[in-house]
Formats: structure tokens, C-alpha cells, sequence
């Protein structure tokens, strides 16, 4: 449209759309990563790593990919959270290749499978999966309204997938997995995005309903009865999940985000209260009688005693790993995290951070994390349509609930859950699920700050000129 | 909507606040103590993690490094002559931690510690390997390997001094144990390990240092000692007007002699042939209050630290009358290290003044600057430079005429006194033989020895301490003034 006829008085200036700040971000997201692979190959061998081109221009190619699908399809999305996720994406690469190359890893797995496969090109290939998801979602979600319209199948989906894991056989301890042939998958990380889904959908249909048919008692807004049913079914679920998958940080996460969102929803505090009480109950109810919650207690409690060390050294090796770091870490590839053994580049990965970065490290890392929670609640507010709002909200809370319980489970602020660190952790389900996370998040910021489409020239523009005298 | 968007924005600040401040807990607060864990593997591969420094006599390594293809552990320690050296060195296994030097000087030993900043950080630099220090002990090979080859398949330990600055010479003990053979962490260092916990020799017991025996007849030299500071004896040829038998206070005892011609024996005479009833009689004459002070001053009662510690030797401090008596001649309460008698046998032999023992002589950064020496330092001044020469006199004596004939050395003056202690309830246990000597030439003393062996033979007086004990003081003797 010329200026001329330009006469309309809203969203007539561009927003700066920040792709440039994204690139300029993404130019360091692929830059550190980079220094770090050649840090640890240094550490190690003493030489530049052979592998640092490919390495370098597979998550430049990468990021250079997502980058110009978002330039493309979502323009004005939210400029930090791709550099974000990439450069957690290649940290996490980096640290999973330093730990491929630990002697006492590759002899525990000699002796425990025979042979030794290197996570590190698996989880590249995980990557580009993730990355390919993303421009996936950017490509067919215009709209992420859209979604709106699969609520029911949503839940139908979700169920079906927290349910499944009961039917395979468990692994380490936790029913979390479903085994198809070579392939694993850990539904519940996917479920995570699929339940927000269904949660949106839901609410904001029934969120006059939630938030306006009350009592009050005790000066607080109680449901009526007929409304408590959905969050007693989430309830059910939460507990049904803890008790027949034993597994608590897929438990806790649903429960809260169903409880964040019911309440962004409605607005009560009620239901938070409400949330709370049911959580705890449960929790005390399911502690009681299953001996898998009681000893992850145990083992949180006594990480050092002899029982505990006897049956699982993990909590205590990771603690020491932390201490090993102090305020500066021992500099990458020259730590001892490697001493966890089992899933050191997974459930445990964030110690090795945190012995080899040290604490400065750790709370720059926790700050990313921090920053993408942060762009994520950003979204929600700016984000125009309630959907929009509760879904975003949703998959932040979800995301920082998550990291949470990782990283307090690691660190032992809480009992350790069979959750991965979003990104950094050895893992496909994880890494793929989190990059449809993000996609879906940029779909929605990109929606809310673009700039309303200036209305078609009306035929009677004409008419009412200004007259110059 | 915004509000309630808001407050779990807040919300979710605070669960990552909370992981903020528990990483600074665990990384900062709780850090030193996470890294000092028993079960913080990282102590020990730390520990082996570079090529270690050695521990060093005569200027030759006694100990080793050997590079190994463990995943945990780059180096594992070895040991030249561990038997010999093990009272010395110590152990450094990386299953069953570390003792003695291996232990009090890991830090210099590893490079880790803060002495060495300076060379770590130049090594940055320079990109030098990390590499452990050096500790030069004040030992010496010959000394050390008479005692242990004198001792042979006996039980037994041998500590020698040099009196003039406390450097300990040779600290032997046997049977003893070869700390290579379990040094790493296997199955074959295990059943080792295990073996020596349990044999009943206790092969790791350090017995000059660790393990206390009755003193027997060497204590007289502290009882004739105390006499003479405390002016109960002023000459020692004088009568000191015991009777045969002399009865022991407080009980209807008589005080049993090996020896003939101890009546009114002289201090001199009594000291040559070793007069239980004359020093029992002095020791109750000195009083017990006083013979705690010059046993205190000589080192008993109180532990020593060569830096390696050291067992307690004991002079009961509330015993009666008559266990004053018995204690005065190295029975009852009274208990001695070797190297206890060591050290009284050295503040004789140096006219008085009792040097602080020690064994390291100096510690060496990795390019063999020396960080820190020992500097000879005196302990305290049991008898006075007139009383020490008459402590000599007699014990040149015992020697030259007396029950230690066999520590004799032509052409040098050597002092001793022969001692058997007895042992267990109603003396049943195995007793011991006592030897405790110093030779001297024109400029002073280099060597005081005391050697104790665990022997059921040794029985009947103090021929056996004589017997058993005095050559292989005299082979130690021999080895020091040889290398002078």
C-alpha cells in the first residue's frame, strides 16, 4: 500500500521483527559450543579435535535452518528463544562427546554389554530430528488456534500415550518407556505438549464455569461438585501413573501443570490451594504403601549412608561431582563426573556441568533455563487469545517445572525423579520433543506481536480526503 | 488473565532461584567438605593421578612410580626394598589409603600442595606434566640396613639417633612387610592386605615407634639420671648403702638381683653389672614426683612427632611407693618406644642436651628447590653437661668391663647397658632383650642406637640383652662411623 492512501491510525508501523538480534544470538549459540568441543578436545588429547568442523557445521547448518524457516514463517516471533535452545542443544552435544570419550564409561559398558557405542553422533542425529519437527510445526501450524480444534483428540492421545508404558517392561527401575524393536521412546516427554493441549482447549471453554459457579467458604471460592470431576480425573491419572510406571517426575509435572493452568484459567486461588492439598495427599498416600517412592526418599535423605551407597551410589557421586566443581569447575573434559557411571550423560548430566563448569557455569546454565521460561510467560502475556495465553503459559510452566525437577533432583533439593534436563540430556524423546516445544512457542509469540493487518483500502477511502484549500 | 500470569511468572523466578541458591550451596558452602568425603573417590585418583614424588636416602629414591593402564589410577606407587624401608616410608595403596610419609607429606608427594602453588603455575606455562615433590629424609642407608639384616627373622626394632642434631639414622622393625604388594587395588593386593591384618606377628605394626615394651635395665640410665640431678647420688663411686636383699616399699617382697655384689654397691658398679635392689632403692629415694620430671624431660609422657607420631612412652605419674621402686627398673608401669630409648641414650651421648628426633630432612619441589628444611632444634636438657659425662663414664664402662662387652668398637669409645624386660601376667609372656649404646670419637657422638628383640630364649639376667641386642647395635654403630 503507498503512503498516500495509508489513512488507518492502528498497526500501521512495522514492528521491528528481530530476526537480526535472533542471528547475532545464534552466531553465539553456535560459537560457544564450538569453543567448548575444541576446549575438551585439547583437554583430552592435547590437539584440536578432528571432529570440530563437522561438529561446527552441523549445528551452524542446523541453526542456520530453524533460523531461516523462522525469518520466513514467523517473523515476528520472540528473538531469544531459538539461540536459546541451540546453544543448550550444543552444549548438550559437547558434554555427551566428552563423556563418550571417558575410559571409565566405555569400560562399564564393555563389561556390561560387550561393546561401547558412542551417544554422541545419536544424539546429533536426535537433533536434526528435533530441528526438522520444528520447521515441521513452524510449516503446517500457521495458526496456533489451530490446535484449538483437536482438544478431545488430544486427551484421547496423551491417555493412550501415558498409559502405554505400562504394557513394556521397565528399565532401570522406571515404566517410562515404550520399546519398539531397536527404538525407545519416552512418551511421556511428548505427552507433555500433547496435555497442554488438551488442558488449553478445555479450560477455555470451561473456565467461566470453573471460575464462576462457586461457594464461598472460609473466604475461599470452593467448585461445585460437578466441576471437580476433570481435575479429579488428572488427579487419578498423576497417581495412577507414580503408582503403576513409578514414576514421580512425570507425576509431578502433569499434576502441575494442570494445577498452573487451572488456575490462570479461573483466576481462583482456590484451586491452587485445592491443588495443592490433593498433590500432597496423594503424595503421602503413594509414599506409604509403594516402596519405589520410599526409596528415592531414603536414597535423598542418606545420600552417603551405607545402605544407600550399597544400592545406588548415583545421588551421592553427583553431589561430590558438584562439590568437585567449585566456584570455577575444573575446566572442561577434565573432571571426574564420569564417576556417576550409569546415566551420566543423561538423568545426570547436568552434575558433569557442574564438576567441569563449575558453579559459575551452573548458574549461568540455570539462568538459561531461567531466560526461556522467562520468553515463554513473555509470550503468554502478549499472546492475544486466551488459547493462546493457557497453552503458552502451559508449556513454559511445564518446561520450568520440568528443569526443576531435574536439576533439584541432581543437585538434591528433592528426590530424584526419571526425568532428562530439556536439551543438554542424552535422550531422542527428549531433545525432539523440546525443539516441538519451542516450535510451538514461537508459533504463538509470533502471533502475538505481529502487527494487525492494516484493513483492505476501503472503496470509499476516496470520499473522504482531506481537501486542500 | 494477565494476573494470575503474572504471579506463576513469579512462581517459576522462585524455582529457579531456589536451584540458584542450592548450586551455590553445594558449590561453594558444602564444597570443601564434598571434596574431603571418605567416599570421594577423586582423593585417591587424585593422588595417583601424577607420576609421584619420591622419598629419598642417601640421595637415591627408596620408593617409585610406575605407570599402569587403569582407567582410575595413572601411576601406582612402588618400593625399593620395601621390608627394610617400610618403617620409614609408610604405605601409599590405592585400596587401603596411606600411613606415615606416604601420608603427612601426600601433598608435597602429589604436587598438590600449597607449597608447590608456585611451580603448578609456572608448569602451566611452561605445560610441564604435573609432578610431584620430593621428601629427603635425614636416614641412612647403611645404618638402616645393619639394623634390618640384624634383626633378621627376629622380632624386633632398632632406632638410631645422631645425638648432635636428633636426626634419626635408621628406624627399623621386623618382621616386617613389603608395602608394594598391595599397593594397587586388585584382588591379588586384597588377599595381601588381609594376610598382614591378620597375621599374628603384625608385620605392619611400626615397633619402633608403635609398639611400647617394658624399658627393663635401660631405664636405669634415667633412674641413675634422676639420681644425679636431684643430688640423692654425688659421687658415683661412693656406697650407696643397699642392703642384700633390699626389701621393696610397701610390700614384703624382697627386690630380686640377677647380679652379684650388689650390696652397698656403688652407682658405677651397680650400673655395670645391673643391681636391680641399688636402683630400685634410688629411684625410692629420688621420689616418684622427681622421676617423673627427668623421665618427662628425656621424652616420656608425651608423644613425639618425627613428624611421624609416635606411641606414648608411659612413667606412671600416681603410682605407690612401690611401683615407684619396680618402675624405676623398666618394670611395672613403666613403657618405652625404641626410639624412646633412642632418644635417651642421644641426650646422654650429647652431653645433656636432647635434640628433637626428626626424619625428613628437607622437602623438594619437583625441579629439586628445596621448599622447606628441617632445622635441628633442641627439646629440653634432662641432666646437666657434668652429670651427662658421669652418665658416660658409667655406660663406657658396662662396655668395657660390664654386661655389654659385645657392642665393643677398637679404636672408638662406645657407651651401653644391656636390659631384659620381662613381660605378660606373672612374667609368662615373651620377655624382651634390650641393648642402648652410643659411640663417640674426638668430635662428639654420631650415633645412639637402641635396639629391642623379642626373644623367649632371653631369660636369666641381662646376658641376653647383651647376647641378642648388642651386636646389632654394634653393626649399626659400625655402619655410622664407617661412612664418616
Amino acid at each position: 500500500m503507498s503512503v498516500v492512501t495509508n489513512t488507518t491510525t492502528i498497526g500501521a508501523i512495522d514492528a521491528p521483527s528481530r530476526r537480526n538480534t535472533e542471528l547475532m544470538l545464534l552466531g553465539f549459540a553456535v560459537a560457544v559450543p564450538v569453543l567448548a568441543y575444541i576446549n575438551v578436545g585439547l583437554a583430552l588429547d592435547g590437539k584440536l579435535p578432528t571432529g570440530v568442523l563437522g561438529y561446527g557445521l552441523g549445528l551452524g547448518l542446523l541453526a542456520a535452518v530453524a533460523h531461516l524457516v523462522v525469518r520466513k514463517f514467523a517473523k515476528y516471533a520472540d528473538p531469544l528463544l531459538l539461540p536459546l535452545a541451540v546453544l543448550l542443544n550444543g552444549l548438550g552435544l559437547v558434554m555427551i562427546w566428552r563423556l563418550d570419550q571417558s575410559p571409565r564409561l566405555i569400560q562399564r559398558a564393555e563389561r556390561a554389554f560387550g561393546a561401547f557405542t558412542p551417544d554422541a553422533p545419536k544424539q546429533m542425529l536426535y537433533s536434526a530430528i528435533g530441528i526438522a519437527l520444528f520447521v515441521g510445526v513452524l510449516l503446517l501450524l500457521k495458526d496456533h488456534r489451530i490446535l484449538q480444534r483437536y482438544t478431545y483428540i488430544s486427551m484421547a492421545l496423551a491417555l493412550i500415550l501415558l498409559m502405554l508404558p505400562m504394557f513394556f517392561p521397565a528399565r532401570n527401575g522406571a515404566k517410562i518407556w515404550i520399546s519398539l524393536g531397536p527404538i525407545n521412546i519416552q512418551p511421556g516427554e511428548f505427552a507433555k505438549i500433547i496435555i497442554a493441549i488438551f488442558f488449553s482447549g478445555y479450560l477455555m471453554v470451561k473456565r467461566d464455569a470453573l471460575a464462576l459457579a462457586s461457594r464461598r467458604v472460609m473466604g475461599l471460592y470452593l467448585p461445585r461438585g460437578r466441576d471437580l470431576g476433570p481435575i479429579l480425573v488428572v488427579w487419578a491419572m498423576s497417581i495412577l501413573i507414580l503408582v503403576f510406571e513409578t514414576d514421580l517426575g512425570t507425576s509431578l509435572l502433569f499434576f502441575g501443570l494442570f494445577v498452573i493452568m487451572l488456575y490462570v484459567a479461573t483466576e481462583r486461588t482456590s484451586w491452587i490451594v485445592f491443588g495443592l492439598l490433593m498433590s500432597a495427599a496423594g503424595a503421602v498416600g503413594v509414599a506409604t504403601f509403594e516402596r519405589h517412592v520410599q526409596q528415592r526418599v531414603d536414597f535423598w535423605l542418606n545420600p552417603f549412608a551405607d545402605e544407600t551407597w550399597a544400592q545406588s551410589e548415583q545421588i551421592g557421586q553427583a553431589l561430590m561431582s558438584f562439590g568437585a566443581g567449585g566456584t570455577l569447575g575444573t575446566g572442561l573434559g577434565q573432571g571426574n563426573s564420569d564417576l556417576i557411571m550409569f546415566a551420566a550423560n543423561s538423568d545426570f548430566i547436568l552434575s558433569s556441568f557442574g564438576e567441569e563448569l563449575g558453579l559459575a557455569g551452573m548458574m549461568a546454565f540455570l539462568m538459561i533455563y531461567g531466560l526461556i521460561v522467562e520468553r515463554g510467560v513473555r509470550t503468554a502475556l502478549a499472546a492475544r487469545d486466551p488459547f493462546g495465553k493457557l497453552l503458552a503459559i502451559g508449556l513454559s510452566g511445564a518446561f520450568a517445572i520440568q528443569v526443576f525437577v531435574v536439576a533439584g533432583g541432581v543437585m538434591g533439593l528433592i528426590p530424584l525423579t526419571g526425568m532428562t534436563m530439556p536439551f543438554v540430556a542424552a535422550g531422542g524423546s527428549s531433545v525432539i520433543a523440546n525443539w516441538a516445544l519451542i516450535a510451538i512457542l514461537i508459533r504463538i509469540s509470533d502471533t502475538a506481536r505481529r502487527p494487525a493487518p492494516a484493513p483492505a483500502p476501503s472503496p470509499d477511502a476516496e470520499m473522504t480526503q482531506v481537501v486542500r484549500p | 488473565m494477565n494476573k494470575p500470569l503474572r504471579r506463576i511468572a513469579i512462581f517459576c523466578g522462585l524455582l529457579i532461584l531456589a536451584l540458584l541458591v542450592r548450586t551455590n550451596w553445594l558449590q561453594f558452602v558444602e564444597a570443601e567438605e564434598l571434596n574431603t568425603h571418605d567416599r570421594n573417590r577423586r582423593v585417591l585418583i587424585e593422588r595417583y593421578a601424577s607420576e609421584r614424588g619420591n622419598i629419598i636416602v642417601d640421595g637415591k629414591p627408596i620408593t617409585g612410580s610406575a605407570k599402569t593402564d587403569d582407567t582410575d589410577f595413572a601411576f601406582k606407587r612402588t618400593y625399593v626394598n620395601g621390608p627394610m624401608w617400610a618403617p620409614v616410608t609408610g604405605y601409599a595403596s590405592q585400596a587401603f589409603g596411606a600411613n606415615q610419609i606416604e601420608n603427612l607429606e601426600d601433598g608435597i608427594l602429589t604436587g598438590n600442595s600449597d607449597q608447590l602453588f608456585f611451580d603448578r603455575t609456572m608448569g602451566m606455562f611452561t605445560g610441564d606434566k604435573k609432578k610431584g615433590g620430593n621428601v629427603v629424609t635425614t636416614l641412612s642407608g647403611a645404618a638402616q640396613q645393619a639394623a634390618f639384616k640384624g634383626l633378621g627373622s627376629k622380632k624386633g626394632a632398632v632406632a638410631a639417633i645422631e645425638p648432635k642434631t636428633g636426626k634419626i639414622l635408621a628406624l627399623a622393625s621386623t618382621p616386617s612387610y613389603d608395602p608394594s604388594s598391595f599397593a594397587g587395588y586388585g584382588a591379588s593386593d586384597e588377599k595381601m592386605w588381609n594376610a598382614l591384618e591378620k597375621d599374628k606377628d603384625k608385620p605392619k605394626l611400626n615397633r619402633a615407634l608403635r609398639e611400647v615394651y617394658p624399658p627393663g635395665s635401660t631405664f636405669k640410665v634415667v633412674t641413675a639420671a634422676a639420681a644425679l640431678e636431684h643430688g640423692v647420688v654425688k659421687d658415683i663411686d661412693a656406697d650407696t648403702d643397699t642392703p642384700e636383699p633390699w626389701k621393696i616399699p610397701l610390700s614384703t617382697q624382697p627386690m630380686k638381683n640377677h647380679a652379684s655384689g650388689c650390696e652397698n654397691a656403688s652407682l658405677n658398679q651397680a650400673m655395670k653389672v645391673s643391681c636391680n635392689s641399688v636402683f630400685a632403692k634410688l629411684g625410692d629415694e629420688v621420689s616418684r614426683d622427681k622421676m617423673v620430671e627427668t623421665a618427662g624431660k628425656f621424652g616420656f609422657n608425651t608423644e613425639q612427632f618425627i613428624p611421624v607420631r609416635t606411641s606414648v612412652a608411659a612413667y606412671d605419674k600416681t603410682m605407690d611407693r612401690g611401683g615407684n621402686a619396680l618402675s624405676s627398673i623398666g618394670q611395672y608401669n613403666t613403657t618405652a618406644t625404641p626410639l624412646q630409648m633412642a632418644m635417651v641414650t642421644a641426650a646422654i651421648a650429647n652431653d645433656g642436651k636432647l635434640m628433637k628426633p626428626y626424619m625428613i630432612d628437607q622437602l623438594e619441589a619437583p625441579n629439586l628447590d628445596v621448599i622447606e628444611k628441617t632445622e635441628p632444634q633442641e627439646m629440653s636438657r634432662p641432666v646437666s653437661q657434668e652429670n651427662a659425662q658421669l652418665l658416660q663414664k658409667m655406660m663406657e664402662n658396662v662396655v668395657d668391663n660390664g654386661t655389654g662387652g659385645n657392642a665393643k668398637i677398637s679404636g672408638v669409645k662406645v657407651g651401653g647397658k644391656t636390659g631384659t624386660a620381662e613381660n605378660g601376667f606373672n612374667n609368662k609372656g615373651t620377655p624382651y632383650a634390650w641393648f642402648i649404646s652410643y659411640a663417640k670419637t674426638g668430635d662428639g657422638s654420631p650415633v645412639a642406637v637402641a635396639v629391642v628383640v623379642e626373644d623367649s630364649e632371653a631369660r636369666g639376667g641381662d646376658i641376653s640383652g647383651g647376647g641378642l641386642a648388642a651386636p646389632i647395635a654394634k653393626a649399626v654403630m659400625k655402619a655410622v662411623l664407617d661412612k664418616k
